[in-house]
This record gives C-alpha cells, structure tokens and sequence, in this order.
C-alpha cells in the first residue's frame, strides 16, 4: 500500500517538473550556469559600453591618468565636433549620406529581387542543375572577401565600374547568404499554396510577385539586414577613389585617423559607426530568429 | 567488358536525355534563376577561377601573364619565411578561435534558450551586438591595451601592482597573437549563434518529455541525445561560418597590430596575400596564395561536416 502511494507521490512530481517544462534541471547547476552568462554578458558588453564612454567624455578626461571607465562630466562636444569637422569637408555632409544611402537602398534591393527570384525556383521546383546550382552557392558561403579579391579587382575594371557606385552594387546582389537563408526559409512554404495560385491561372511571375513574396516577409527583413550590414561597412577603398563618391564609413575613418587631436571626435565616429547595424538589428530581431530557423544544412 | 561500357554509354544518354526534356519543360525556372545565376558566375566562380589560373603564371597586372607552371606554390612553400609564419598563426588563431567560437555560440544559444522570454531577446542583442558593430569598434581595443600608461589594461595592472613599467601589448610579438584572438573571439558569436537561437527554438518539446520518460537523468545527456541531434542541420551551417572566420582572420590583426607588424608576429595568410596582391603587385603570388587557402578551406569543411555526422549517437 505504501509503496504504491509512494509510486503515485513519484509520479504526481515528475508530471509537475514536465509542467513546469524544466524536468531534467537541478538548482545549483541552474545557479552557476546562469552565475557564468550573465559574467560572459557583462564582457561581451564592456568594451562597447566602453565605447560610448569614451565617445561622452570630454578632451581632458580622454587623456587622464590614472583613465577612468565611466566619464566624470559627460558631453556632447565630440559629435557636434564631428559634424563641425565633416561640415568644413569640401564633399558636403549630406553627399557621403547620400552615397552611402544609395549604395545600400540600391544594393540591398536588388539583391532582395534577384536572390528571391532564384531562391523561389530552387526551393519549389526540381530541375536539372538546380541542386548542383546550390552546392555551389553553399561552398560560395565561405569565400572571404580577400580570396576573390583581387580577380573581382580585374573584372570590375574589365567592365569599366571602377570609380563607380555599380563596382559595389552590382557584385552585392550575388551574395551567397541571402540566397542560402532565402531558398531554406521557401521550402517551408506549403506547395500547395503554390498550385492553388496556378489552377487559377496566375502565371510563374504572379505566383512569385503576389503569393510567395509576402509570405517571405521574415526571410526578406534578414536579408535586409546582412546586406545593409554588409554595404553600410563597406568602405569599397580598393573601388572608388573620388572623394565624392567616398562612403560614410569610409569619410568618418579618415576623420579617425586624424591622430591625436582627433581622439574624441574618433571616439564619436565609433559610436556612429555601430549604432546603425545594432539598430537594425533590434528591429528585426523576431524576424530573424524566424528565418534562422530554417537555416540548417541537411546533406 | 565491352558490353558493360556499351551499356554505361546507354544508360548515360538516356539520362542525359532525360534531363534535356525536363529543362526544356522547367524553361520558366531557368529564367528565374538566370539575373543570380549570371552575377554569381561573374563574381564568385569566375574570381576563384581566374584566381587558379593566375596562380600558375607570373602577373604584375602591367605586362600579359606568363606561364611559369608551379613556381609560385614551389617558392611559397620552400622559401618564403614569412608565408610560413603566416601559416602558423592563421593555423594557430583557426585552431584556438575556431572551434571555442563555435562551442561558445552553442553553448550560449542553449543557455540563452531556457530564459523567459524578455531576456532572451534582450540577452541575444547583448552577446549578437559585439560582431555585428565589430567591424567598426573593435578598433577600441587598441585603447584598451595602449602601449602607455593611459591605456586601461596597463593603469589597472600598475595600479594593482602586478607590472611597474607599461607593457607594449600590441607592439611585443608576445602578447600580439593573443590579444588578437581575445578580440576575435569576441566577435565570434556571428550568424551561426543567431541560428542556433532559432533552432533550439523550433525542437519538438514532446521530445524532452518522452527523453524524460525514458530515464534521461540531467541537462547533459538530455543535450547530447536530444538536442544536439535535433541540431544537426544547424550545426552544419555553424560551422560553414565558423570555418570562413576562423581562416580570414587579417582585418583584426592589421588594425590592432599594424601592417605590417613587428617582426610579422601577427601576420596571417589573408594578410600576405594582401601584401603582395595589393601591395606589390605580384598577382600571380597572391593568387597562388587565394588558391591553397580555399582549398585549405574546403578540406577542412569536409573533415568537420564527417565529424558533425557522429554526433549523438
């Protein structure tokens, strides 16, 4: 009798740990566990905190001994500075805003339609040469900028783009990464979506334009993101050597690399720098994680 | 034997024709694929194909190539110390960086995982942030660890006592190479780790609850026969992106370091191959160097998805 009451008492508390979905956790390993992330986060956090710190203090505590972590007397002169300093460039301000916004929105676009449209045949449709097609793209994912590099050089200046915006836009929409994460989150797609569309006559381009692309909207935000990551870093030094083509990024290092009486406003160009992708970022964060679920290699 | 060729041949054709009349009924797929597939040619495979070729000839960009068969790899490989340094080091940084990098975006995406659901996006943001602002902040650290005595690191060991006179951190070729890493590994949690999020996300809980069932007694095994089976298709990509920064690593020891640095302490293969493809010149060279380091890349991607393949079991 006993036993069996025992046996039930057993039973009734593995069902309310399954409850509580956290059946196989102790206390103490849950203690130092979480005890080391959140250690771990507060790394991972400080040399950007640091970073912003640096960007508010003013000129004198910048160069303090003993330096100090947070600033005394926080301002806001490095930025107005900065502006100050980038305002007297004989390119106005707004130019290097403005190539920086077109090469991204450009890039960023176009990439959007040419990935989707070959991700969507690849993803629904069996043909010859599409799976080959996209093993290559997956070995693409790990060519680094340097190792295509300098034959990217000799093609774009066979084409003529040097010194031109297309000598980053154009090569921007080949991206292996967005194809990838596109193709992995379309095969989720129900196919019967697809042929319910056909039966009633849409053609290949309505079907792709009005039904599969607003069903995309997560895989689309993220491709936005590492593209407009992608084109907001890039400086393009090797491309476009017109001051007036230059790039935000690459006009506020040259502000950075202004030595020593340049230290604070370098500390606020850090701080522009960063901000934009890490904004990005937190806007889109659901949708990301959604589309990086279906990021998975299968072999 | 004769017929077994014969019978190959025939078999061949009539696949071959087969899939002739399926491209010729998918036409419409071909188009769609056609914009990418024509600028992923121009700009991924033709670069690394043209790269093969160049590695074989001697190229200054001024005069034509001229074929010089091996050379390039012979010299690389038998006389050029520096190469071999670079070797080293992009060996030891992959080695260390690489799968500690990988193990940490794993291993935090499953802590991260069990979190309500608030922190969790917080805490995302949080260990996410480093590597995509990394590109332009990362110059931080060459503050942090100022030669002088008004860089960070220096003050507080002086202050603590440990050292008495500042210590060169990114000038002597000791402290280099590690410091390095400390950054990379700072940035290491990239788009593997936010797949990794995602993944766990999507696991069958039904899963956990019949693992429990079965006398899965703690978080450990139910990590090994659960979820990281579960992983597997994301652990794959992971280490795709792994492996791509583990082995082009050179924007972070060029900024921190110096190009060149001290001694070529802190030289990688990336980093020679910039030297003489956008230094010198020597396009052959470079290219010979693009070429190994691929290769070296895809070798590795192999040994490492065999490796993913036992996993679990």
């Amino acid at each position: 009798m006993s036993k069996k009451k025992k046996e039930e008492t057993v039973q009734k508390h593995k069902l309310f740990k399954i409850k509580k979905r956290k059946p196989n956790r102790s206390r103490v390993g849950d203690f130092f566990l979480y005890l080391f992330l959140l250690l771990m986060a507060i790394l991972m956090v400080f040399p950007l905190v640091f970073t912003v710190n640096n960007a508010l203090k003013p000129l004198d505590e910048l160069f303090k001994f003993p330096p100090s972590f947070w600033p005394n007397n926080p301002t806001t002169d490095n930025f107005s500075d900065l502006f100050v300093t980038m305002g007297k460039s004989w390119v106005t301000f707004s130019r290097y805003i403005f190539n920086t916004v077109f090469i991204t929105v450009v890039g960023t676009l176009g990439h959007i339609i040419i990935a989707s449209m070959a991700a969507f045949v690849l993803a629904k449709y069996d043909f010859p040469g599409g799976k080959t097609f996209f093993n290559v793209v997956v070995v693409a994912l790990m060519f680094t900028g340097y190792v295509t590099g300098i034959p990217n050089y000799l093609i774009i200046n066979g084409l003529g783009w040097i010194d031109t915006y297309w000598a980053i836009i154009i090569p921007a929409f080949a991206a292996p990464i967005g194809l990838f994460l596109m193709k992995q989150f379309m095969e989720g797609l129900p196919m019967s979506l697809i042929e319910a569309a056909k039966i009633d006559g849409a053609s290949e381009w309505r079907v792709f334009s009005g039904i599969v692309m607003p069903n995309v909207k997560p895989a689309i935000m993220t491709i936005i993101i590492y593209s407009v990551q992608n084109l907001w870093n890039n400086r393009a030094a090797t491309y476009i050597y017109s001051e007036e083509k230059k790039t935000l990024v690459y006009a506020l290092q040259q502000v950075q690399s202004g030595g020593i009486a340049r230290t604070g406003q370098a500390a606020a160009v850090s701080v522009v720098v960063m901000i934009v992708p890490i904004a990005v970022f937190i806007a889109a964060e659901s949708q990301v994680l959604e589309t990086m679920a279906s990021s998975g290699l299968k072999d | 034997m004769k017929e077994y060729i014969q019978k190959y041949f025939i078999l061949r054709k009539h696949n071959f024709q087969v899939a002739c009349k399926k491209a010729k009924r998918s036409k419409m797929c071909y188009l769609f694929l056609a914009p990418y597939a024509i600028l992923f040619f121009a700009f991924n495979i033709l670069p690394v194909a043209t790269s093969i070729f160049f590695s074989f000839t001697y190229y200054n960009v001024l005069e034509a190539p001229k074929f010089i068969g091996l050379q390039n790899y012979i010299s690389l490989i038998l006389q050029d110390d520096i190469f071999l340094v670079g070797v080293k080091n992009t060996f030891l940084i992959a080695v260390i960086t690489g799968p500690l990098g990988y193990i940490a975006s794993f291993l935090f995406a499953w802590l991260i995982n069990e979190l309500p659901r608030w922190i969790r996006t917080i805490a995302v943001v949080v260990f996410y942030a480093p590597s995509i602002a990394g590109t332009g902040v990362y110059i931080i650290f060459s503050i942090l660890f100022r030669g002088d005595a008004y860089g960070q690191v220096n003050a507080l060991l002086m202050e603590m006592g440990i050292i008495n006179t500042p210590i060169l951190w990114l000038t002597n070729p000791d402290y280099m190479l590690p410091i390095c890493m400390i950054v990379i590994l700072w940035m290491s949690l990239g788009s593997g780790f936010l797949s990794f999020v995602a993944g766990l996300q999507g696991i069958d809980r039904s899963q956990y609850e019949a693992g429990y069932m079965d006398g899965v007694k703690n978080r450990w095994q139910e990590l090994w026969y659960i979820t990281l089976p579960n992983m597997k298709p994301m652990l794959m990509f992971g280490a795709v992106m792994a492996i791509t920064g583990a082995f082009g690593v050179c924007d972070v020891t060029m900024t921190l370091c110096g190009y060149p640095s001290t001694d070529y302490a802190a030289r990688t293969v990336v980093t020679h191959l910039f030297d003489y493809g956008f230094s010198r010149f020597e396009m052959g060279y470079a290219s010979a160097i693009a070429t190994l380091l691929f290769l070296v890349m895809i070798l590795c991607n192999k040994a490492i998805q065999s490796m993913l393949r036992r996993v679990g079991t």
